[in-house]
């Protein structure tokens, strides 16, 4: 079926269609590097690094980046661990609520964020807990759960399940064959998994709004820009920074991943 | 002879379904014994109830005289060579054969050495640095083989280990399995659902039904004396004859069996005092190179199959035609009573 | 041999594989041990949370002392359906609906041709190509759009460039959809909210058209259908479980979205801004929690729906 063409107009909706979806991030690339102050006229005059400098000297910036860097890693090493004990416990054996369990890690990303945050921002204040660092990773964490959940059940089914049955078979008890078997045959999606849910906490501010209290992370900081244009090409640089650390990962998610068609540890 | 693995009245049941209903089996050490049936029958169950990765839901199950009920795989001297081979995707060949000794603290040397020897045993020297997936079939099949016994198991466990190869490769391995068991002495455990892959192979067969057993014996008894209309139909073809023909024929009670090579087309000679026969339609004729099958349909409308082997040169054999009448003979001694076991009852 | 059984033996007997054994013999004990951790995360934190929220929507808020009291009432779910409340939500809808619309009449082809007349390099690239701007940073492709939008900034440029001015300002003038500039007209917040979700609806339907065997499309031109006729008889039928799977993310997000409509677009508050506001400004909290219902009502109705499309097996 893929020997004819796709017709012109095809063609052109496609290529146009990521044209589109591209343009406006190259725009966020181009405008990192204006030399005006006020960076909205177009096209650039000129192009220069030094809102680079300019950018990393501001105290906020840095406090805003550190701040975000530290929420992602402690969210997603949560996530880790919770992610894979829930795939672990759900991949293989049937029981009674499987289903609701399942349905319990997606409701998180499945609701609008404004649920999830007024939610966590409810139970919080009748808690009498204080917003903070802890809250907004206590809610990144639990939207990220899904995502290391997904990948890693997803190459715990395409691992043949008598991989395992081998090892014990050969004399390995559970935890060296989970050192030595499930753990090199799942570290590439763990990592894939972990990957995506620091892009998605580096960069989650809806959630954030609500459990942020007086903290400030980066997307928060950009939202606070927005409403004061005060610096534009500072807000540009950032933009461009926050842009490449949640869209890497995605790249390196892809090549840990892809490639999965068969079952691994399947001979035929 | 010490009796290397032992199931004594063995169940397991999953949710409503038996898959092994009550097996009672001694299979003896040093024995190629293999475990026959069709697929859901039961073996491979058994097969895993050996090496751990089942428990049974009741009954014995004895390995070398210790109760292995209760056990994990990794605490019993039996290893496994899986059907789709199991081999670890991300280990080399030697790292894959040397991985049991691996995790039971062998130094590194030593099981180096070990997994090289396995390697040689199996002629796949110098294939150690390789990973699976740079293997053919028959290759992966033979490192399979390899790590079971690199750890000198005293039961080996083979679960269909021949069915994703080729015919060809198929029959060199069955030879190299034989052979090997016969060289290392060790107990071999080979579930098969293809019947002359079991015959050919084995020292005792267990014909596996509907979670029972219906026969254990030799390749050459299961064949000449099948002890159920299932046996004798499911090993080799088989005519069997109930009822009011089976007291005809043979004053027996119980059904009768009887091969089709064991039969003949009965030309104008006189029946012999020691022979029967009966006659029908002949509706159907299959050349098979080395033997013709004829189909008889019975006045009864039961078939009845007659296989001559085509000894003669040329045109000598009588030619026959579909539509003929014809009658079937064969000695009296050649029909095997049934003992069918009634479905659901106690063995 | 001999050696072999010391090794066994050397092995055994560590609390390691005393505890596999046991966790070996008692398999629930070993799923009732993954399990506690991520149960115990979600129903405390998570659905404690949300029950709390719930339990909030009851409470009353006195207009007066900005207090909220923990006496139980229905006035804040019966607020909900004052006409000016009400107003926010059917805009709200009207919005999430265009939307989904759009996006999947912009996805289809993208989707179509990636599965269809792409393999090996080229797919992956397309994959990726959707890939990146679905997870690059939402606010900063919001931020994008601002500067896009901008006066003197490239959609001006463009308009200016390619002579449409005056047809721009005939879209503008379109009570309903325009608005004073394009940064602060509906149409501009629409074309943000489109832009943002759409490969949210692109993969779906790429993965539904990925799955029809080629042999459907031949099978449909041996019995005599022209291109045309199988696209609508086989291909568009078979790829609508793609389309509503994509239209759930579309539908749910824009609903539950406040970051857009704040930064783009005419004032008038969304459902996500109501909440918001609700919460913060006011600090009417009983309200922001009743409000919230009306995303979880409404993308529970649309669910029901998309379901009976199939949308859940192409998910």
């Amino acid at each position: 079926m893929h020997s004819e063409r796709a017709s012109w107009g095809l063609r052109l909706a496609a290529w146009g269609g990521l044209v589109f979806l591209h343009f406006p991030i190259l725009i966020i690339f181009l405008y990192a590097f204006n030399t005006e102050d006020a960076a909205f006229s177009f096209p650039p005059k000129g192009f220069t690094l030094k809102w680079f400098s300019v950018a990393f000297a501001r105290q906020d910036v840095l406090d805003a980046i550190g701040l975000s860097l530290q929420i992602a890693c402690l969210a997603t090493l949560i996530a880790m661990i919770l992610g894979t004990l829930a795939a672990a416990a759900l991949y293989r054996r049937d029981f009674f609520g499987k289903e609701g369990i399942s349905l319990m890690l997606i409701l998180p990303i499945a609701l609008p964020g404004i649920v999830t945050g007024l939610a966590l921002l409810a139970a919080f204040k009748s808690l009498g807990i204080e917003p903070g660092v802890l809250t907004i990773v206590i809610g990144h964490a639990t939207f990220c759960v899904v995502i290391v959940y997904n990948n890693v059940i997803a190459r715990l089914r395409r691992t043949s399940h008598s991989l395992i049955e081998a090892s014990m078979d050969l004399g390995a008890d559970g935890w060296q064959t989970f050192r030595y078997i499930i753990l090199p045959n799942l570290g590439s999606a763990l990592l894939a998994g972990g990957m995506l849910a620091f892009a998605l906490s580096f960069d989650e501010i809806i959630v954030t709004t609500f459990t942020a209290g007086h903290e400030r992370t980066l997307p928060l900081w950009l939202l606070n820009q927005l409403s004061r244009p005060r610096d534009v090409p500072v807000t540009n640089v950032v933009a461009m920074l926050v842009m490449l650390v949640t869209m890497l990962p995605i790249l390196g998610a892809y090549y840990l991943t892809r490639g999965g068609e068969g079952v691994a540890g399947s001979g035929k | 002879m010490t009796i290397a693995v032992q199931f004594t009245q063995v169940s397991r049941q999953f949710g409503e379904v038996k898959a092994v209903d009550r097996v009672s089996i001694d299979i003896q050490e040093g024995e190629f014994f293999s475990m026959l049936g069709p697929s859901g029958s039961g073996k491979t169950t058994c097969l895993r109830l050996i090496a751990g990765f089942e428990q049974p839901s009741a009954g014995s199950i004895r390995i070398h005289g210790a109760e292995a009920v209760g056990l994990a795989p990794y605490q019993r001297d039996v290893n496994t060579v899986f059907q789709d081979y199991a081999l670890f995707p991300h280990m080399n060949v030697l790292d894959n054969i040397a991985y049991g000794l691996k995790v039971k603290g062998v130094g590194k040397t030593e099981r180096r050495a070990r997994a090289e020897e396995a390697l040689g045993m199996v002629a796949l020297g110098g294939y150690g640095a390789r990973k699976p997936v740079q293997l053919s079939g028959g290759q992966r099949q033979r490192v399979a083989l390899a790590r079971a016994l690199v750890n000198r198991p005293r039961v080996l466990l083979l679960d269909e280990p021949l069915g994703a190869l080729d015919l060809k490769l198929r029959e060199q391995m069955q030879s190299e399995l034989k052979k090997l068991q016969r060289q290392l002495g060790i107990t071999f455990i080979f579930v098969t659902h293809d019947q002359s892959e079991a015959l050919s192979m084995s020292d005792r067969v267990a014909v596996f039904n509907k979670g029972r057993i219906e026969q254990v014996d030799t390749p050459r008894n299961l064949y000449m004396r099948p002890a159920t209309s299932f046996v004798a139909e499911f090993v080799g073809t088989s005519n069997v004859l109930r009822g009011g023909l089976a007291l005809e024929l043979g004053g027996s009670e119980r059904p009768l069996s009887i091969r089709p090579e064991h039969t003949r087309l009965a030309g104008s000679e006189a029946l012999g005092g020691d022979e029967v026969e009966i006659s029908g339609l002949l509706h159907d004729i299959q050349y098979q190179g080395a033997a013709t099958r004829y189909e008889i349909r019975l006045d009864n409308g039961q078939n009845f199959c007659v296989s001559q082997a085509n000894t003669q040169w040329g045109e000598g054999a009588a030619l026959r035609s579909t539509g003929q009448r014809v009658t079937a003979r064969w000695a009296r001694a050649a029909m095997v009573a049934l003992h069918d076991i009634a479905p659901g009852a106690d063995a | 041999m001999q050696l072999a059984l010391d090794t066994r033996t050397a092995a055994v007997g560590g609390p390691l594989r005393r505890l596999s054994s046991l966790l070996y013999r008692k398999p629930n004990l070993y799923l009732s041990l993954l399990l506690v951790p991520p149960l115990l995360w979600f129903g405390a934190i998570y659905l404690g949370s949300l029950l709390a929220l719930l339990w909030q929507g009851f409470y009353t808020f006195d207009d007066f002392t900005m207090a909220v009291t923990p006496e139980l009432t229905l006035a804040n779910l019966g607020a909900l359906f004052q006409p000016a409340n009400y107003d926010i939500i059917l805009r709200t809808l009207g919005m999430a609906v265009a939307v989904s619309l759009a996006a999947g009449l912009l996805a289809f082809p993208i989707a179509y041709y990636m599965a269809r007349y792409t393999r090996g390099k080229t797919k992956a690239f397309f994959y990726i190509a959707v890939m990146l701007p679905m997870w690059a940073s939402y606010i900063v492709k919001a931020y994008a759009w601002t500067l896009l939008l901008a006066k003197g900034g490239v959609a001006q440029w463009f308009v200016d460039h390619l002579g449409l001015a005056p047809l721009l300002q005939l879209v503008l003038g379109i009570p309903g959809i325009g608005g004073s500039t394009l940064s602060t007209s509906h149409l501009g917040r629409f074309l943000v909210f489109v832009y943002i979700w759409l490969p949210f609806m692109i993969l779906p339907i790429q993965a539904s058209l990925e799955r029809l065997p080629p042999n459907l499309l031949q099978a449909s031109a041996d019995l005599g259908a022209r291109p045309a006729q199988t696209f609508r008889q086989v291909i568009l039928p078979l790829s609508i479980p793609g389309i509503a799977a994509g239209s759930i993310f579309t539908f749910s997000l824009t609903l539950g979205d406040f970051i857009v409509p704040q930064l783009v677009g005419p004032p008038g508050y969304f459902i996500g801004s109501m909440v918001y506001a609700q919460q913060g400004a006011i600090g009417n909290l009983p309200m922001a929690a009743a409000f919230t219902l009306v995303p979880i009502v409404l993308i529970a109705i649309y669910l029901s729906i998309v379901k009976r499309l199939g949308a859940f097996d192409a998910l």
